[in-house]
């Protein structure tokens, strides 16, 4: 217990307890709906161009969210026309659109050199310098999205899925795409101060692919991811604290060893089989297997119910018995649901 | 005559403002049951984008039921996609797919109506899918998969509904399932339009055929427009016509001579 309690009577740690479990629940729902549109590299790429901003902001003597904010909105959108109207994949776009942002802040840190704000932080991320004033704005940020997603679920599931078809059905999905791509932004440049720059990838695409994993339906899927995103956080926090590490790469780390964890348990753990051939009977748990054989020279083919039968060698045996045994009705025939008509050794004379 | 349901007027459909093929004119009554048959890249997705208002026509008209489709979302138009361009592994069940043709009507709740929830259902039931509303969409057959796109289509009760290469890639009996089902929906009342590049086992069998290749070269009832000028013009390729009674059939006439020559004994 007391593992668990110690570290509360910091007041920096409550901070990020608070902080981080809401970051990564914001950044497990985005996560669903960017891994599987394929853009998993626009949470890197946004806070990236974001960074840009933020230095521009700096140098004009804006607040850091007005200027990160600008930018990363402005980048967001950028992408979005520039996958719409060019034949350009989304991932390219990121590419040229997020670097060139980043570059900007590059280039102006390397040029006024005497910079009195650290950028440290909001490369790598600090969860413990985090501000009271920093949770409020991760908490507006998180309701704002939730709210959005709730209101937006179908359309955005649509989307998704199929925007072409989805414009059909009268999805405005130009729209959709552009409020998505706004409370994406807001979403990462809210967490970029706690994750950092270059780990909040990471806090995006992990819990979403791990929920996939675990689900084959989308709401169950959306569940889990934000579970798994403020349950890797609350973890992460803790490892932080004890293994004295930095709590951004604390989080992604335990996120990282969790989707390897369901990896593998699902690899032991393999589903039953499921065979589903039209026409064939539906059998969970048994593969049932047919195969011709021929007695009295009638190819016959009937499926078998159990495993274990693969030999066959029982039906030359068995069927040799029959000799003589006359077969009114022409074969190859299969055998729906009824389990073993043919019972070995059972002659086939009840077929008139 | 009457008013047709579908009105093409010197409609040229095209990208980037480069046209796919020639201006169109073509009218197509309400209760039509018509396919589209072309080559590959003759412009035929282009022609269906055009009448969902997925594409802006270049220049001309295209109107349904006498409004611009273009931007117009008030247009009941159900629409099943070429089955390859299907996410499959996206995580969505059977009964999450069809309920997206519901995504318009009010839809600001995550959640879905006990009434939507029962029409789907009965729609599966229609469709012989009714055990398999909770299984995802991969875990499905062929022609079960073909069948869920089209509850996705039906369940908003089109009055039009247009459907790309709804027979490729699925066995005969499939085929022949899915050709019956249009059919019933056709005596129901629902325009029905698609396009297909099987002519013996699904255009021969249809009311009304176009023929389009860069624009519409022919239209007609199949008996009277699968003619071998038709054809070759169609397919820029000798296509031999054998009618047998009712039944027309296409083959190339220039048969290919890859099989050996049968041993003499």
């Amino acid at each position: 217990m007391d593992i668990i309690f110690a570290p509360l009577q910091y007041e920096f740690f409550r901070t990020g307890l608070i902080a981080a479990p809401l970051v990564g629940a914001l950044c497990g729902l985005l996560g669903v709906y960017i891994v599987l549109r394929g853009m998993s590299y626009i949470g890197h790429g946004l806070s990236h161009a974001a960074f840009g901003g933020a230095v521009i902001g700096y140098v004009l003597n804006l607040n850091f969210y007005v200027g990160a904010g600008l930018w990363g909105f402005l980048a967001a959108i950028l992408i979005n026309q520039v996958v719409r109207k060019n034949k350009i994949g989304a991932d390219a776009a990121i590419g040229v659109i997020t670097t060139a942002s980043f570059a900007i802040g590059v280039a102006l840190i390397s040029r006024v050199r005497h910079f009195t704000k650290n950028f440290e932080a909001a490369l790598f991320g600090n969860i413990l310098g985090v501000t009271l004033n920093d949770v409020w704005i991760v908490f507006a940020v998180f309701l704002v999205t939730s709210g959005v997603i709730f209101i937006l679920y179908k359309r955005l599931l649509f989307t998704t899925f199929d925007e072409e078809t989805a414009r059909v059905y009268g999805v405005s999905t130009a729209w959709v795409d552009t409020i998505f791509s706004l409370i994406l932004a807001a979403s990462i440049i809210a967490s970029m101060q706690i994750l950092g720059v270059t780990l909040i990838a990471a806090a995006i695409v992990i819990p979403a692919i791990t929920a996939r994993q675990l689900t084959d339906s989308f709401n169950k899927m959306l569940f889990y991811s934000v579970i798994i995103g403020a349950l890797t956080s609350i973890l992460g926090m803790y490892c932080s604290f004890y293994f004295d590490i930095a709590s951004g790469a604390s989080i992604v780390l335990f996120a990282a060893a969790t989707f390897t964890a369901v990896l593998i348990i699902k690899r032991f753990k393999r589903p039953k089989m499921e065979i589903q051939a039209p026409g064939l009977p539906e059998v969970s748990g048994e593969i049932p297997h047919e195969h011709p054989h021929r007695h009295e020279g009638v190819l016959h083919l009937h499926p078998h119910q159990d495993i274990e039968d693969r030999s066959h060698d029982h039906h030359q045996a068995e069927h040799g018995d029959e000799k003589g045994e006359a077969h009114p009705h022409p074969h190859p025939h299969t055998h729906g649901r009824e389990k073993h008509q043919h019972d070995h050794g059972h002659p086939h004379q009840d077929h008139k | 005559m009457a008013v047709p349901f579908i009105e093409l007027k010197d409609a040229v459909g095209g990208y980037d403002r480069t046209p796919v093929f020639r201006p169109v004119n073509i009218g197509i009554p309400k209760g039509e049951f018509a396919g589209i048959v072309g080559p590959t890249g003759s412009g035929k997705t282009t022609f269906l984008k055009i009448i969902l208002g997925l594409l802006s026509p270049l220049s001309g008209e295209v109107t349904v039921s006498g409004v611009s489709v273009y931007g117009n979302k008030k247009i009941p138009i159900g629409y099943v996609p070429q089955v390859e361009t299907v996410d499959w592994d996206f995580p969505v069940t059977v009964e999450e797919v069809v309920l997206m043709g519901r995504c318009k009507e009010k839809a600001f709740l995550p959640w879905n109506s006990k009434k939507d929830r029962q029409d789907a259902k009965n729609l599966l039931e229609r469709l012989g899918l009714g055990e398999l509303a909770k299984r995802h969409i991969r875990a499905l057959s062929g022609g079960q998969q073909q069948r869920v796109f089209l509850a996705r289509a039906l369940i908003s009760n089109p009055a039009l509904l247009i459907l790309d290469e709804p027979t490729a890639g699925v066995d005969i009996k499939t085929q022949h399932n899915v050709l019956h089902l249009l059919g019933e929906l056709n005596k129901e009342g629902m325009t029905i339009l698609l396009t297909t590049h099987d002519l013996n086992a699904v255009a021969a069998h249809l009311p009304w055929v176009i023929c389009f290749n860069k624009g519409i070269i022919a239209q007609g009832d199949p008996e009277d427009i699968f003619t071998p000028a038709v054809l070759k013009k169609t397919y820029e390729a000798d296509m031999n016509v054998i009618r047998h009674g009712d039944f027309v059939m296409m083959a190339h006439s220039t048969p290919l001579s890859f099989k050996k020559k049968k041993r003499q004994p």
